[in-house]
């Protein structure tokens, strides 16, 4: 065959087909994970030494019944209300010591200082997974909200924002350290002290 | 007149199919980007609840995971419909949790072993007793970092149904 002007074309028809078969190899091995969650502590197997007496009132009690039912400090709530309600109390600042819960109620009977508030969780063993999801979701949204409100006061930043900064892999090292910083100080102002007590059996109260 | 063929009537010109593999290629790197590798195939339903307040999993080699639900149509004449626990493939039972952690921390690069996390993939209507059980041999075998793995989105559709 006679060499024409420049290089014969390729067929391009052939690229297409290959192109298909790695596309289809990918659709078929991998999928589009989930990657985030509410990131919780368990408490460790054995209990720690109590020597340090725990007032009732630092204690904040919420039960999940098998049948989703919501009782908070002894009280039943609406779930849309137990944000308000964890708020409130960890806010609440019944002996005068903390200097940012501008709006504590001072209520004697709820908890003294948010560091030493504790929000203990106890559900049934039939409660439902979703339910249980949503009890935390909102627990830890108060600890955030009140968090947020911190740190959008003192780092005109909301808090969320910098821990989700200071995760991510591309921050430089020196960013991480500032962020770390700030961020220690904002988790000492409002400890998560979320405890999880073991459930009580199916017979439920 | 020489420089000018003339067009026969009714011959239109085919369609130049160079650019057809661009276009594919374009939605192949889309997924090699944003999809993971599967490593084992459910056999559990696994409608995962949504949460609001949720924090971004750490790379996948700090993380273990451990799927709960009711087991697949396919499987659910031969393991009846309760919630299941499955590791890695295998349907299991609580009390080999502890072991599955203590195998797969084990096989992690010493550095990694103290910032293990397990996330915990749940089906929505999964009851608390078998997680509680998860929960205590995840405490004894000292593996506390857990993470609740959900979409996001508002939890109050989860209790809608």
């Amino acid at each position: 065959m006679a060499r024409r002007g420049g290089a014969p074309e390729v067929n391009a028809g052939s690229m297409a087909d290959i192109a298909f078969l790695l596309l289809i190899f990918f659709l078929v091995t991998t999928t589009i994970e989930t990657d985030a969650g509410l990131d919780r502590m368990l408490p460790p197997i054995e209990p720690p030494e109590n020597d340090v007496v725990i007032k009732q009132k630092n204690i904040f009690q919420v039960n999940i019944s098998k049948t989703g039912q919501l009782l908070a400090d002894g009280n039943l709530t609406q779930l849309t209300n137990l944000r308000e309600k964890a708020m409130e109390f960890l806010e609440n600042n019944g002996d005068g010591s903390c200097n940012y819960c501008s709006k504590g109620k001072k209520d004697p009977t709820s908890s003294d200082n948010p560091t030493k508030a504790i929000i203990s969780l106890k559900n049934d063993r039939e409660t439902k997974y979703g339910t249980y999801i949503t009890v935390q979701n909102e627990l830890v949204g108060a600890y955030n909200d009140l968090r947020n409100r911190e740190a959008e006061r003192l780092f005109k930043r909301s808090f969320t924002d910098m821990e989700a900064e200071y995760i991510k892999q591309e921050t430089a090292p020196s960013v991480k350290e500032e962020l770390k910083e700030k961020i220690t100080r904002i988790q000492e102002m409002f400890p998560q002290k979320l405890s999880e007590a073991e459930t009580a059996s199916s017979s439920s109260n | 007149m020489s420089k000018f063929s003339k067009k026969k009537s009714g011959d239109l010109p085919a369609v130049n199919t160079a650019s057809l593999p661009d276009i594919v290629f374009m939605l192949l790197f889309f997924f090699m980007t944003v999809t993971v590798m599967k490593d084992n195939t459910l056999k559990v339903k696994n409608e995962l609840p949504q949460a609001s307040e949720i924090k971004k999993l750490e790379k996948k080699d700090r993380v273990i995971t451990i799927y709960v639900g009711a087991p697949d149509d396919q499987y659910s004449g031969t393991y009846g419909t309760e919630p299941k626990i499955q590791l890695n493939d295998k349907f299991s039972s609580a009390s080999d949790v502890g072991d599955f952690i203590l195998m797969e921390r084990a096989k992690k690069h010493q550095d990694l072993q103290n910032v293990l996390t397990t996330s915990l993939k749940v089906d929505r209507n999964a009851n608390m007793g078998l997680i509680s059980d998860i929960k205590q041999q995840l405490r004894e075998v000292n593996a506390l970092k857990v993470n609740y793995t959900t979409y996001e989105g508002d939890a109050f559709n989860n209790i809608k149904n």
